[in-house]
């Protein structure tokens, strides 16, 4: 089983981010996922950048993906999906259904946001080039089993594993309108909230994070204690989505328990700890995605 | 342009038909589709007699299959892509790839419409879906401004079908899961935002508190409009403040766009609402097409009456319409 981190979904700053993946180069994490997915504004970072960065990464000897945009709307945004999937560098993640038509038949991963959520759907894409797909963040366990069961040959699966869930995607920027701004003049607020900013209901549940045009949960996605199931289930890949603080700390201990350096049931209650609010895992047991199996608090 | 309008049982059927829809649109009585709720849809009795009365009439019926199926409820599905296409539907409405997949090999002549749910919001995902599974419509999803929807229309190998009036999605169609996460079912998995089954409502001092799956999303004062619980429409605390942080609770009407639309090309527009009353179907369909033939004889000089506004403004979720993203500052 390998480690992936996952793109960064925040706007931090371009400072931030090569530091991030300088450190990045010295973890043992083995896949590298890289790009802006969620908002064409957040240009800090030029997809000459971006290239750089991936071939540091691979001189770390990581495998580096680049991934595409979530939700396109305009020319510039197919623009740049194409150059992206025109990159004849690196393997390319799929958000969106339009960056598999751009790949014309060459190998490609399918990011969570492309709705998996059946075997035939998986046959169809590997026909056309699927090498790897990441299972929506939405289902069970007892569907990724099922899918396993019929999976085509020479197609990896990878579970997003550790993270705040995507859990939607608007034109509309929230964190813009949460100060009163369009978002066609939105000041880049979204750079002052590294981690998003957090959505509570009335009676104070901590409930969600905005994200820019992306909505997340507020509760982090932790599957690490249930290790040995994801080894039974022949999963390939876990994913760890990066956070502001302590990512490195998350790929550290999911790397220790995947070695058996570290009792997996301790190390997830650790990161608990470390999470901006706190942890949930309901989905991956078919109930609901902010319920947490061990605090059982879903009311 | 065709004007497609909501069926949500046979008297709406009817009530759009009677009324001028060019076609309508339905669902069976399972979580096939995206308006999975309790004694709404057709058995296949009653949809044999639909798909009939439309026909006798002039108009077209089309089937939405238009949720996610998982592998435990695969035959599902596939039944019902079985079924649509025994009864002589004009067009099959779905958004799963495997769906499409199952539906296109099988039934080479039956007609594909790609769902909003299908979440296509640029041509080349169109593209994808027309060339691998023969589509010959899109519906697009309502994130898009009208000059993003011009761009589409002329990028596109397909027509393009625009929704035109009834409830606001705020996230992009087919990949919101904010009802799962509170509930553990959304419209990709069961059919229904916010199901029925995980809404408490409670009378309190304080108002009407409405809790979904458990979490307190909106608390209405007395004389307050208390629309359908979704979350994206609820008041929710931001740094501080209590507001309508994602949306407020309005629904789309793009009727004085009408020009526009029938000039940029669109083939069709659709109205929302399947989960609505016969007399909600009767009277949207009734102005909508009052509207469509006074634009296609005199665009320049198209305006909505104050009657059908007036008319249209009574069955509008929170009382209050707009025009969503389609108009740029929206977003």
């Amino acid at each position: 089983m390998k480690l992936s981190l996952g793109p960064i979904t925040y706007f931090w700053t371009k400072d931030k981010t090569l530091e991030f993946y300088e450190q990045v180069a010295k973890s043992p994490v083995d896949i590298v996922y890289l790009g802006e997915t969620i908002c064409s504004k957040r240009a800090v970072i030029r997809f000459s950048d971006w290239m750089d960065i991936g071939e540091r990464l691979a001189a770390a000897g990581k495998e580096v993906v680049m991934s595409t945009m979530t939700l396109l709307e305009a020319e510039s945004e197919l623009k740049m999906m194409r150059r992206i999937c025109e990159n004849d560098r690196f393997l390319v993640e799929a958000n969106d259904v339009g960056a598999i038509q751009l790949m014309k038949g060459k190998p490609f991963v399918t990011g969570p946001s492309v709705n998996v959520y059946n075997q035939r759907t998986l046959a169809k894409l590997a026909k056309v080039g699927l090498c790897r797909w990441v299972f929506p963040v939405e289902l069970s366990q007892d569907t990724f089993a099922d899918m396993q069961d019929e999976r085509p040959e020479g197609v990896e699966s990878e579970i997003f594993a550790y993270g705040r869930l995507p859990l939607a995607y608007s034109a509309r920027c929230f964190t813009a309108r949460a100060h009163n701004l369009p978002k066609d003049d939105c000041d880049y607020k979204c750079g002052e909230f590294p981690d998003g900013m957090t959505l509570s209901a009335q009676d104070e549940t901590r409930f969600l994070s905005l994200n820019g045009i992306q909505t997340q949960s507020a509760h982090t996605f932790n599957v690490l204690s249930e290790l040995d199931e994801l080894r039974s289930l022949g999963v390939d890949i876990l994913r760890i989505s990066p956070q502001a603080e302590h990512t490195l700390e998350v790929i550290e201990a999911f790397h220790n328990c995947m070695q058996g350096k570290e009792e997996a049931e301790e190390a997830a209650a650790r990161l608990n700890k470390l999470m901006p609010i706190g942890p949930c895992d309901g989905y991956w047991h078919g109930k609901p995605g902010i319920a947490d199996s061990v605090l059982d608090n879903y009311k | 342009m065709e004007l497609v309008c909501p069926a949500g049982n046979l008297p709406s059927l009817k009530a759009a038909v009677d009324n001028g829809a060019n076609a309508v649109y339905c669902g069976f009585r399972d979580d096939t589709n995206a308006r999975h709720f309790a004694g709404l849809n057709f058995s296949p009795e009653k949809m044999a007699e639909g798909v009939q009365y439309a026909h006798d009439r002039g108009a077209r019926a089309f089937l939405a299959l238009n949720t996610f199926p998982q592998p435990d409820g695969w035959g599902r599905w596939q039944n019902a892509v079985d079924r649509a296409a025994e009864m002589g539907f004009d067009a099959l409405i779905a958004a799963d790839i495997g769906v499409l997949d199952y539906a296109c090999n099988r039934w080479p002549d039956l007609n594909l419409h790609l769902s909003v749910q299908g979440s296509a919001t640029n041509y080349e995902a169109i593209r994808f879906f027309h060339e691998n599974f023969g589509i010959t419509r899109v519906v697009v999803p309502r994130v898009l401004s009208l000059p993003q929807v011009k761009h589409v229309v002329e990028n596109s190998p397909v027509s393009i079908e625009v929704f035109g009036f009834g409830s606001l999605c705020v996230m992009v169609e087919g990949r919101c899961l904010l009802s799962s996460y509170a509930t553990g079912e959304s419209p990709n998995t069961f059919g229904a935002c916010s199901p029925a089954s995980a809404v408490e409502w409670r009378e309190t001092d304080k108002g009407l508190e409405t809790r979904l799956g458990g979490i307190l999303i909106e608390t209405v004062e007395k004389g307050e409009n208390a629309g359908y619980p979704t979350i994206c429409k609820a008041r929710f605390e931001v740094g501080g403040n209590t507001f309508h942080a994602i949306e407020e609770p309005t629904s789309l009407n793009t009727m004085e766009m009408l020009p526009e639309l029938q000039k940029a090309g669109i083939a069709a527009v659709k109205i929302e609402g399947r989960q609505r009353s016969p007399v909600y179907v009767k009277q949207v369909t009734r102005v909508w097409r009052a509207a469509l033939d006074a634009c296609a004889k005199d665009p320049e000089n198209f305006k909505p009456k104050s009657e059908w506004l007036a008319e249209l403004a009574k069955v509008s979720e929170g009382s209050q319409t707009t025009f969503g993203a389609y108009h740029r500052p929206w977003q």
